[in-house]
């Protein structure tokens, strides 16, 4: 076999060194009437015959020019430069595991520390872990957190109607074992000394970006957590949520040079106030020096992991996204301080373009729910009809993916589509979309 | 030398990617919204090609050489599967396309539920936990419905070895279930009359790794198994250790009931640096309803645009994460598997086993097993030399020194010293005998010249770091401020 070098000599020589007559003695502790079962799997293809498999399922998706996508709803279509792929192919880091070793581990824990530094003055935070599995789980991480700093007298947890609808299902399932419940509401007015914490996405599900002003100082004055999930492109541009006080700044760091992958993995990105610290979930990169005092990182506070706490962790979580938060970080350096600004003014730019476009063109309504919204990169069309059938007749007529069917997360939205603008859409493709949208809606 | 970091590199006015100039008019845009600075660093491609590429070489993976990482199956992971993964119709696929249009990835990933239904006798495999800890709080929120449907919902108590990963005690908490530790005995498995007495009417579920953090398989299993269940709880078997059992047993089979895999051990998708992962759950027919979903299901229609689709389990706890999880990882472990066929994960469990034993036999030189029976995959001993009065921690930074990752160490809790040792399939039997060699050098030095172990490690681009300075310090970033 070419994965396991071991020669039938070499095999003989060690079951005699083992004392084993044969392999299949090593395992007779294992039930006999259970040991050794026929698995019904297909028989092994060989590297070339894989490839060719590999590749027919592959050829098995449709795929659509990046231009003529503008398909978002939690995953985003972003310009991933060749310096990600290149740095991720060193097997130095994609080979490791978990930086344990900090001696001969310093490249992983610098450039997690990096990574964390650059989250943190991205978010406007002062401590970022070195990651979550997505943007849900970062936020289901900042509940349970809330909720532990809140203690058994607050069970309320009080989200913004805007929210990505798979976060509030993932959040559900996560408080499952637990007697929390989660209330939907607007307005901070409904919140009390029984609420932990209060979420608000901006830019929301929809696009839009809410009213932070004040948020954070009606949600402190009874005591709660403010959670904010934000866009880490949009923070490029605009100001982060850090400044408006909130407490947790959760997101999904795909767009920060990970491809969209069919959902994953992408990059739970997770930060908070330093008063905090001692409460947060997951790995975190401390500043330290060796014996000849030269400056070192090594992981830090593990005491509130499960590998040391156990059952008094502050979360179970082990294996965690670091090679994608490897990906953000490069993007982030790469691109620095001008190129994310610039990537940000782009989508900002040509998203309101399309809107523009299709509002002029199509007749269509933006926005209907909240026509003076400031948006970001994704918007509402009311296409009054169906979107259903406008999404399938674009793509199979004109070869374009225009957007996400709201009615698939609220049957009352059936008529309205979401469209997302990143800085791969050219212009030929906003106007084939608005001239298509047109066609389709007359 | 430390290398800079990428702040200390920023020089105002570089950039390493430029963005094409925009093509459409400007737009206005509130200017209260904007902030002045977004922090980030200033530099040129190459310096950012650079300033990695040096950290790679202070970094240390699979590639680099032997890393006989107790529990975390650190095997050579095949180009092939990384290559593939890489094809732009699966990474640039989105995941909210129709499925009509992505009915390659819903095939790859049926073709993996099946694989994986099949590997572990289950009736029906969700693939939407990001990793093994995912999966552990996966299966326990469905053993709490499970319960509850059967109004049974006061069965709050996970019965967990003392050996167990730090994990499963975790996961319980966070299902806000109840711990009961159960001990283990003089040959190194469960304690079965402690077991036994636990049993009761509030216990929902046993959480058994088998084989065990010891690396020894479950001499008594049928009957743990037999004792949960007739106290009408539910077994979850932690699959990190599946290594050694692919092709040999199916838990299925024994009588578990809930089940995660790691894909990135078991299937070889790469560790990355500690993540992304994959972790899998199977589940019996009576614990199936309960998966987090959605599932692909196979409509075994004759329109290629339809065949695969969506289905969610009828009582499913619903997600746990978004979209599908890790997509990425599931293309790995599907190629792997296909690549080596049933023969061939039997193979590699029966080298990995019998790698694991011949270093097993021949550390026991120096080294004290505690446990001493033929061992599964992986092995425990206690890491201070017979002789003399250095530390298992000592012994691991010293092998540094000798090119080695060390082992897992101070884990299992039940081993005083521990060196946990996981050589996996894929060493030679060249590796193995440098391995003990270095080991046995190591052990002589700890009586002759304890100080090399002490101040160990000598040859590494840092000596031995400050944990606790670290930890007292706090500095998690350079902020700018």
């Amino acid at each position: 076999m070419v994965y396991f070098p071991h020669t039938d000599d070499e095999r003989t020589a060690m079951l005699a060194a083992i004392g084993c007559p044969s392999i299949g003695d090593l395992f007779s502790d294992v039930p006999k009437g259970y040991r050794f079962p026929a698995l019904s799997l297909p028989e092994p293809l060989s590297e070339l015959e894989l490839e060719r498999e590999m590749q027919r399922l592959a050829f098995g998706n449709r795929t659509v020019s990046d231009s003529d996508c503008f398909l978002g709803a939690g995953a985003y279509n972003h310009f991933v430069p060749s310096i990600v792929g290149d740095v991720l192919r060193r097997s130095e880091f994609y080979t490791s595991y978990t930086p344990y070793q900090p001696e001969v581990s310093q490249g992983m824990l610098q450039a997690m520390y990096e990574y964390q530094s650059m989250i943190c003055r991205l978010t406007g935070m002062e401590v970022s872990n070195a990651s979550h599995y997505d943007g849900a789980t970062s936020l289901a991480e900042a509940v349970f957190l809330a909720l532990n700093v809140g203690g058994p007298k607050r069970n309320q947890i009080v989200v913004f109607p805007g929210l990505n609808p798979q976060y509030v299902q993932v959040l559900n399932t996560y408080l499952r074992g637990r007697d929390e419940a989660i209330t939907t509401d607007t307005i901070a007015s409904d919140i009390g000394e029984k609420t932990a914490a209060v979420v608000v996405q901006s830019p929301n599900f929809f696009g839009q970006f809410e009213t932070l002003d004040g948020l954070a100082e009606t949600v402190h004055a009874v005591g709660a957590l403010l959670i904010v999930i934000g866009d880490p492109i949009a923070m490029g541009l605009f100001k982060p949520p850090g400044d408006f006080g909130a407490d947790v700044v959760v997101a999904d760091g795909q767009p920060l040079g990970s491809h969209l992958s069919f959902g994953g993995p992408h990059l739970g990105i997770f930060t908070t106030r330093r008063t905090l610290v001692r409460k947060i979930a997951g790995r975190l990169v401390g500043e330290t020096v060796d014996t000849e005092g030269s400056r070192g990182y090594v992981l830090t506070l593990a005491t509130r992991e499960q590998h040391i706490r156990r059952a008094k962790a502050t979360s179970n979580i082990c294996t965690n996204a670091a090679l994608t938060a490897l990906a953000a970080a490069v993007y982030l350096a790469a691109l620095g301080k001008h190129g994310l600004r610039s990537v940000a003014e782009l989508c900002y730019r040509k998203s309101h373009y399309a809107a523009a476009r299709i509002e002029e063109v199509a007749g269509l309504q933006i926005n209907p729910q909240a026509k003076d919204a400031v948006f970001f990169k994704e918007f509402v069309v009311d296409l009054r009809q169906p979107a259903n059938g406008v999404c399938r007749q674009l793509t199979d007529q004109f070869g374009l993916v225009c957007g996400y069917d709201l009615g698939l997360v609220d049957p009352a939205h059936a008529n309205h589509l979401l469209v997302a603008v990143t800085e791969m859409n050219k212009r030929e493709s906003i106007d084939r979309l608005a001239d298509a949208l047109k066609q389709v809606t007359r | 030398m430390s290398e800079k970091t990428v702040f200390e590199k920023s020089i105002p006015g570089r950039i390493g990617v430029a963005l094409p100039e925009p093509d459409v008019p400007p737009t206005r845009v509130p200017c209260d919204l904007l902030r002045a600075d977004n922090g980030l660093p200033e530099l040129s491609q190459s310096d950012v090609s650079r300033h990695y590429l040096r950290l790679s070489q202070r970094n240390y993976g699979i590639d680099n050489g032997f890393y006989p990482l107790g529990s975390c199956t650190m095997k050579y992971n095949p180009r092939i599967c990384e290559t593939v993964a890489t094809y732009p119709s699966f990474l640039r696929s989105h995941p909210l396309l129709a499925l009509a249009d992505v009915q390659g990835n819903l095939e790859l990933m049926f073709g993996l539920q099946e694989c994986l239904r099949e590997i572990g006798g289950f009736d029906a495999v969700s693939l939407q936990p990001s990793a093994g800890a995912h999966g552990e709080l996966s299966g326990l929120l469905m053993m709490r419905a499970y319960h509850d449907d059967r109004n049974e919902g006061t069965r709050t108590q996970i019965l967990v070895p003392d050996s167990a990963h730090g994990t499963n005690p975790a996961s319980v908490a966070m299902a806000g279930l109840s711990l009961t530790e159960i001990p283990t005995d003089r040959g190194g498995n469960i304690d079965l009359q402690a077991l036994g007495a636990a049993c009761g009417s509030d216990v929902a579920g046993l959480m058994l790794t088998n084989p065990n953090t010891l690396g020894l398989f479950e001499q008594q299993v049928e009957e743990v198994i037999r004792l949960v269940h007739d106290c009408g709880a539910v077994v979850y078997g932690d699959g990190a250790n599946m290594n050694a059992l692919t092709g040999i047993m199916r838990p299925g089979d024994l009588g578990i009931d809930i089940m995660h895999y790691n894909l990135h051990k078991t299937f070889a998708s790469p560790h990355g640096g500690g993540g992304p992962g994959s972790g899998p759950i199977g589940a019996s027919a009576d614990l199936a309803p309960y998966l987090p979903g959605p599932l692909v299901s196979d409509a075994v229609g004759d329109d290629p645009a339809s065949r695969y689709e969506l289905s969610t389990p009828k009582r499913s706890i619903g997600r746990v994460s978004t979209f599908f999880g890790n997509f990425g990882m599931m293309v790995r472990a599907y190629a792997y598997i296909l690549h080596h066929g049933p023969e061939g994960l039997r193979a590699n469990a029966e080298h990995a086993v019998l790698n694991a034993n011949y270093l097993r036999v021949q550390l026991q030189k120096a080294f004290q097993v505690p446990f001493d029976r033929t061992c599964m995959h992986e092995f425990v001993c206690e890491g201070d030399a017979k002789q003399a009065g250095v530390r298992a921690i000592d012994v691991c930074k010293r092998l540094l020194d000798f090119g080695f990752h060390p082992p897992t160490n101070y884990f299992p809790l039940i081993v005083r010293e521990a060196l946990m040792i996981e050589p996996t399939e894929t060493e030679s039997l060249q590796t193995l005998d440098a391995f003990i060699a270095a080991m046995l050098q190591i052990a002589q030095e700890a009586e002759t010249a304890p100080e090399l172990l002490s101040s160990a490690p000598h040859l590494t681009p840092v000596r031995r770091l400050d944990e606790v300075k670290a930890a007292r310090k706090q500095n998690f970033g350079d902020l700018g401020r």
